[in-house]
């Protein structure tokens, strides 16, 4: 893929838009070839391949924002699309935050030293493909005969190019990749009711992808072991997140780190910067820098440069992640954390999430507990930013004597996010990816766990 | 009011050159390699939004997307391809792509394209928001904005925003059927924060349906704004929720949302095919009370679900799948009635052209049953009233779900008391289908507000109950004992 040429569509847009009177302007462009195909009981069930295109243009004009999108790139049906977009402008009221970033904030490295894009995943053929998916489900399938069914394996390639263009000189763009495998499958229990799991893998780099036997295997493991899952009794005890949950965890804290909360009033973390909120265990950082990882970028959303945040500094809150627009609603620097959607404003995101390691051994983490929760699945949508409520669905194991005794189903975990922070009390030495989100096995020493 | 298929064909064939003998070409081409059936799935999708913070317009958009997605299936197997480019080479490529499903040599397929009309109508794009000038819809979001600061003086902040869309599809299948349908779809939300004594609480809401200007006249801007206000006021007296098991009684309308949950999804066909729902296997059988009666229903008039056809090109219709607690049927896809050997029942749905074919809901409803609502709420001794929702999730396989509750009070001795927050309810599909003790006679459709999301495809839809008892269910509040 040349990213010159999309570079080259997106300056040309932008040039339309000024000459159609656009004070300010910028376009976001994107194209990728995306490949998916899943595999159920060894037979290939559905595939898809397709290549996509799209872009999004937005006009400040005197403080008056539009923001629009098309996939249609004619370059009359762009001109008029164009044109559209100025005159929508006029509809918004001026604002005196909105307006593209500082010049001197732009991005001047390049891409590269990121490692977002691999080659090599653009010479796995449509058959490797299948194998790698085959290689998954069957190994999941062949780990316990007690595995009886099988919702498939997908693998998902990507490969495109993004480019982003303002009316004040900047013009970058990137190719990347991202790869990702998934299997779930499903034990039967005697109650009747079905045990399942799923494991992926994803990655921008293929050498760093699991191996397909393993992702497997763990999913396998996983149904496994929820077989004779039962409800608790209702209790306050410690609960232990396993890294996939603590990442989970994380990623509901850092969306009250963020400036567009912020200025609508609508985090618990408003007013609280500088206060140590967690326990001295809790660091949590944004690193956009990290090689390889998929929610790495050289410049954000507006074309400023990326760099390193830490939203919580051994518990202490630290700040917010903002864009230019947040920044200047509350008085702050841009972050350079903007994410820029094809339809949407540029709004304030982390890029990748990481929970700082402990020292503790994970075992030893559950091996402190007599009684309490361990967690590896988290339901539903219980979470109030505003006043840090957290009630969400879960399902794991019993802690019983320092050991995982039972499987547990349909309980429900509860507490304040500020207290559970604060309660925090062992960090694992387990760092694990998912995705753009890295965390250790996590304990809070109490939660109420509601159940019978 | 002309027909659907005749407007889809009209901006198809004008703009792009698509008419009956492209489809018929392109079919020929997709089972050129010995695919069973075909499909071309051409979308057409413009939407405005007008976004207000501050007491004033924070940004004007407008999206346009089209595209053809193109579908072969072999057995029970799929080849999909879609291409955003509606030029008759790059959707050539994407019908030879989709057509290496089938492993044949090539050869050429003759295809007999035929149009075909909608007869009955649901909804229609006479009137649609998106013809209206922008100030008047820039006057309605200014109305709700002074709604709901005048409803307290702890309203601190309102954010609202206004969507309308037309999406406009036409389907063109193997077997000649080609029909398309023109949906209008509108929605307005409104976010209010009130501050008191340093304490915020925010609640959101948000209505909608297919519908034009005349949505309003049913649900003025003011009354969303000050019920929005009234339930973040309210939360700043909540109390702290009780955990455990206790009696739960939901009110009519939104909390159709739990039927959504508990049940909808368990009845998609494509689960039940693979063996992978806990409803697996149970037509016949019973699954949930005797009061409980339970359909899908996408031709309700001007309804957020409603469909004319669904995205296979299949009439929508009202589907029993629960009747008096026994499990009727599940909701098809063609691969799926194919693989059962029932008929379609028009539920074949996807985000959009560039998505696969999943069944879907549309508009899921509990009927109602004979008890007073209040009676329902007075022969509780111990237990909590659940009003209003923001979302919920379910475990397909084994049927766990979850959601959240953002309007809910203590009962006490048979009446409603104090409202609490941080309320989550956690059940098992089935086992709370079977714990319905009462059913009321308050039938009530939610407004138009919910996204179902499967697979990661969103489908806008309806949900719709009367009050009912659920006799014991988990509650997952702070407050133990």
């Amino acid at each position: 893929l040349a990213s010159g040429s999309l570079i080259d569509l997106a300056s040309s847009v932008v040039d339309y838009a000024r000459k159609a009177g656009a004070d300010q302007c910028d376009v976001i462009a994107h194209r990728y070839d995306e490949s998916s195909v899943t595999v159920r009981f060894g037979e290939v069930e559905k595939f898809l391949e397709a290549g996509s295109r799209a872009l999004g243009l937005r006009v400040i004009n005197g403080g008056r924002t539009s923001v629009c999108s098309t996939t249609d790139f004619n370059d009359a049906a762009l001109r008029q699309f164009v044109a559209d977009a100025v005159a929508l402008a006029a509809i918004s009221e001026p604002d005196e935050c909105a307006g593209l970033p500082d010049p001197a904030l732009f991005a001047t490295g390049r891409a590269d030293a990121l490692q977002l894009y691999d080659e090599r995943l653009q010479s796995l053929t449509f058959e490797d493909r299948v194998a790698m998916a085959k290689a998954c489900e069957a190994a999941a399938l062949a780990e316990d005969r007690r595995i009886t069914n099988t919702d498939g394996a997908s693998l998902t390639a990507r490969a495109g190019e993004v480019a982003l263009v303002n009316s004040l000189g900047f013009a970058g763009g990137y190719p990347s990749t991202s790869i990702s495998l998934v299997v779930e499958v499903m034990a039967d229990d005697e109650d009747g009711k079905k045990r399942n799991a799923h494991w992926f893998t994803s990655e921008r780099l293929l050498h760093r992808l699991l191996p397909p036997e393993e992702v497997g295997r763990i999913a396998a493991r996983r149904a496994i072991a929820q077989l004779g899952a039962r409800k608790v009794e209702t209790r306050r005890v410690p609960v232990v997140f396993e890294p996939m949950m603590a990442a989970s965890l994380a990623g509901t804290v850092a969306g009250c780190a963020n400036g567009g909360a912020l200025y609508r009033g609508a985090t618990f973390l408003a007013d609280r910067r500088g206060l140590a909120i967690g326990s001295s265990l809790f660091t949590l950082t944004d690193d956009p820098a990290q090689p390889g990882r998929a929610g790495s970028r050289p410049f954000d959303g507006e074309g400023v440069a990326t760099r390193r945040t830490v939203l919580f500094g051994e518990g202490v809150f630290e700040g917010f992640l903002f864009d230019c627009y947040t920044g200047r609603r509350t008085a702050n620097p841009t972050t350079g954390s903007a994410s820029r959607g094809i339809e949407s404003l540029p709004t304030p995101s982390t890029s990748n999430l990481v929970v700082q390691p402990g020292e503790t051994d994970p075992t030893a983490i559950v091996a402190g507990v007599r009684d309490g929760l361990y967690v590896t699945t988290l339901m539903g949508f219980g979470f109030n930013p505003a006043t840090s409520d957290f009630s969400r669905g879960a399902a794991g194991f019993w802690i019983r004597d320092g050991e995982l005794a039972y499987p547990v189903t349909e309980v429900n975990i509860s507490g304040r996010m500020d207290a559970m922070l604060a309660a925090i009390d062992a960090t694992g030495t387990d760092l694990t990816w998912f995705g753009s989100t890295a965390a250790p096995t996590l304990r809070i020493a109490e939660m109420t766990v509601s159940g019978t | 009011m002309t027909d659907p298929t005749t407007e889809a064909l009209a901006l198809f064939g004008g703009a792009y050159n698509i008419d009956p003998a492209v489809m018929s070409s392109l079919l020929s081409t997709a089972l050129s390699r010995g695919g069973d059936f075909a499909e071309l799935f051409f979308e057409h999708r413009k939407n405005n939004s007008i976004s207000w913070e501050d007491q004033r317009v924070k940004a004007a958009g407008r999206n346009i997307v089209q595209g053809v997605g193109i579908r072969v299936v072999k057995g029970d197997a799929i080849g999909y391809a879609y291409s955003e480019s509606l030029e008759l080479e790059a959707m050539r490529r994407a019908a030879d792509t989709a057509s290496r499903i089938g492993t044949e040599d090539e050869r050429p397929v003759p295809i007999d394209a035929t149009p075909a009309g909608v007869s009955d109508r649901y909804y229609s794009a006479v009137d649609s928001l998106g013809d209206r000038p922008p100030a008047d819809k820039v006057a309605l979001l200014q109305r709700a904005d002074r709604a709901a600061r005048a409803y307290d003086p702890s309203v601190s902040r309102v954010d609202a925003s206004i969507n309308d869309e037309l999406k406009t599809i036409l389907v063109s299948r193997s077997d000649g059927r080609v029909v398309g349908d023109v949906q209008p779809l509108i929605r307005i939300g409104v976010s209010v924060l009130s501050l008191r004594d340093g304490s915020r609480q925010v609640a959101r809401l948000s209505g909608g349906g297919r519908l034009g200007m005349e949505y309003f006249e049913q649900v003025p801007p003011e009354q969303m704004a000050r019920e929005t206000a009234r339930q973040a006021v309210l939360l700043q007296d909540a109390a702290e929720a009780p955990a455990g098991s206790l009696p739960v009684v939901l009110a009519a309308g939104d909390s159709g949302i739990l039927l959504h949950e508990a049940i909808g999804h368990g009845l998609e066909a494509d689960f039940n095919r693979k063996g992978t729902s806990n409803y697996s296997g149970r037509i016949g059988q019973p699954v949930a009370s005797p009061l409980v009666t339970v359909v899908d229903d996408g031709t309700i008039a001007k309804s957020r679900g409603s469909i004319h056809i669904d995205d296979e090109g299949n009439v929508s219709r009202r589907n029993v799948l629960i009747e008096n607690g026994i499990l009727r049927g599940y909701l098809q896809d063609q691969i799926s009635a194919r693989h059962f050997g029932v008929g379609p029942t028009g539920s074949g749905r996807r985000e959009s052209f560039k998505d696969y074919i999943m069944p879907r809901m549309t508009n899921t409803l509990m009927l109602a049953g004979e008890d007073h609502p209040d009676d329902i709420i007075r022969s509780v001794g111990r237990g909590i009233y659940c009003i209003s929702f923001n979302g919920g999730q379910v475990n397909i396989s084994n049927g766990d779900f979850v959601f959240s509750v953002t309007e809910a009070y203590l009962i006490e001795n048979g009446k409603v008391t104090r409202p609490i927050r941080n309320v989550n309810l956690i059940g098992n599909g089935p086992d709370v289908l079977s714990s319905v003790t009462k059913v009321g006679s308050d039938y009530a459709l939610s407004d138009g507000r919910w996204m179902c999301g499967k697979d990661g495809q969103s489908v806008p839809v309806g949900v719709g109950m009367p009050t009912v008892l659920i006799s014991a269910m988990t509650v997952g509040g702070t407050k133990v004992g």
